[in-house]
């Protein structure tokens, strides 16, 4: 699976708002570039992220091609309950991915 | 660009039989000091930085066995935030059983078939990268020290005559960019002093993460001069006379570049 | 998800470049609709916002785009996009899209969000092949539409390898 990098803090007071990073590993190979003979190297990128929070979408977003290779967000939730932070990524030729961090919110 | 190209011509002209001066230490400057706000950010943040991604492989590539003999790097080097801390700040290092200096990933390629009975990553794959970037990170912050080994002496003097040596189309030598003009614009781009702190380094150029050959072979075609392949010892010798010229700056593997 | 003009054959910058100097030194404006584009242009950004707005339309304001306005490589572009709501179930943004006048495509992100993000901010890193103008679209809960739009200028490296 491709590598991931995720930023949830650890811990949170309730209602606070919180900051979430991630980045993922993958070339989001456009579509456009040609190689060295001249032929357009095939479309091949993360089409689709979506971030759940125990369960319920709290961020969701649609990439194209001009998202920049190892796609990175940054987006913000409110803390509302202890659990589980989970993240899934997807795109083309099958390309999938799922990363999950946990929280303590007091 | 014809105007930048001039400017280093008349530089140059200026400087043509002179062992190219090199940049006082008061006024070196990393790449990282001549790039936006926005750039810097991403280096700065672990969690942001993409060449972190390498770092991670490398750290799991670090406990991973491999070869006939089944080994895993951390089987002989164990925690490698403690053993190899200050390596990569020392390498190019001089290998007694070469007669020459090797860089970090021959380096590491010697372990993979002497120790790991493995066959060695090819040059800028993945995992040599990988690997790569995770000893560099463990000196990150530290000053690099080339030791004063006279053993080094005539590679870095090799090194240092191929940064300054005039070559290519454009008749352009190292120096009279990274030396003479750094801090003003070629085509719109700031020129660099052309420090070697932050290999293996993630390159915007690039959208990944590469070492300083990867660099130097990019310059070379850059100006028109015929390059080296991966792994020549002319590279390594321009490496060690880089890392010479850059001693004393903190590591800042992995770089963030444009 | 929108499709990719299907006839970006020849997309580098250079090809378009060279194409759009024989089209302008030789035929003229009318005839240019005879060959195809080699990249987006503001018609297919306006065509690309449109599927977003439907037969709405954006007013400026409450949403902003944070781009560097020099930028020094395209590849790997810091950005941020934002929106004034407080965010609760009653009144939130729903979505933010951005898109690029000149990118081979016009589509850069589209962005799902609700009450429960807390703050309408996001941040990513994007790619911009020129100078250009970049747009932002964000959709209210109430189903209204704002927009923000900038120009950056987009420097290439110098010594450009591979070419």
């Amino acid at each position: 699976m491709a590598r991931a990098l995720i930023n949830v803090p650890a811990k949170a007071k309730r209602g606070d708002i919180i900051e979430i990073k991630t980045l993922i590993s993958h070339e989001m190979e456009t579509g456009f570039r040609p190689d060295n003979t001249g032929k357009l190297l095939p479309r091949d990128i993360i089409t689709d992220f979506v971030c759940k929070y125990n369960g319920q979408e709290i961020f969701r977003a649609e990439l194209y091609p001009a998202i920049s290779a190892n796609p990175f967000f940054t987006f913000t939730t409110v803390a509302t309950e202890s659990g589980t932070i989970s993240f899934e990524w997807s795109g083309d030729n099958g390309f999938s991915a799922t990363e999950s961090a946990k929280i303590t919110v007091e | 660009m014809i105007r930048g190209v001039a400017a280093v011509l008349i530089g140059a002209a200026l400087s043509v039989s002179v062992i190219a001066a090199e940049i006082p230490s008061s006024e070196r400057k990393s790449g990282y000091d001549l790039m936006a706000r926005e750039i810097r950010a991403m280096q700065d943040d672990d969690t942001a930085n993409p060449g972190m991604l390498s770092v991670l492989d490398g750290e799991a590539l670090w406990t991973r066995k491999a070869g006939a003999a089944g080994k895993s790097c951390a089987d002989c080097h164990s925690d490698a935030q403690s053993s190899m801390k200050g390596v990569a700040a020392r390498y190019p290092a001089f290998d007694a059983a070469r007669g020459r200096p090797i860089d970090l990933e021959q380096r590491i390629n010697i372990c993979r078939s002497d120790q790991q009975k493995a066959t060695p990553f090819a040059f800028e794959s993945k995992d040599l990268l990988a690997l790569s970037a995770y000893v560099g990170r463990q000196s990150r912050g530290m000053p690099i020290e080339i030791p004063d080994d006279p053993r080094l002496k005539p590679f870095l003097e090799a090194g240092r005559d191929m940064f300054n040596q005039r070559q290519g189309q454009l008749n352009l030598s190292c120096a009279q960019c990274h030396n003479d003009n750094w801090g003003q614009k070629l085509a719109g781009a700031v020129i660099p002093q052309g420090h070697a702190n932050g290999y293996p380094m993630y390159r915007l150029e690039w959208q990944a993460l590469g070492s300083l050959q990867r660099r130097l072979r990019n310059c070379l075609v850059g100006m028109r001069a015929v390059s080296y392949a991966l792994g020549a010892p002319e590279y390594v010798d321009l490496e060690l006379y880089l890392m010479w010229r850059a001693r004393g700056m903190p590591v800042e593997t992995p770089a963030v570049r444009p | 998800m929108t499709t990719n003009n299907d006839d970006m054959q020849h997309a580098t910058r250079r090809r378009f470049l060279i194409d759009a100097a024989a089209l302008a030194g030789s035929l003229g404006v009318g005839l240019a609709l005879t060959t195809v584009p080699a990249s987006a242009t503001p018609e297919s950004m306006r065509g690309a916002i449109r599927k977003v707005l439907g037969e709405a339309s954006a007013k400026k304001g409450k949403v902003k785009i944070d781009l560097p306005p020099l930028i020094e490589n395209g590849n790997a572009v810091a950005l941020t996009v934002s929106a004034e709501s407080p965010m609760t179930a009653a009144d939130h943004v729903r979505a933010i899209h951005v898109f690029t006048e000149k990118n081979p495509q016009p589509n850069v992100v589209s962005i799902y969000l609700g009450p429960r993000a807390g703050r309408a901010s996001v941040s990513t890193r994007i790619r911009l092949a020129d100078s250009q103008k970049v747009v932002a679209i964000a959709q209210m809960s109430d189903g209204s539409f704002w927009s923000d739009e900038i120009e950056v200028i987009v420097t290439l490296a110098a010594c450009l390898e591979g070419v």
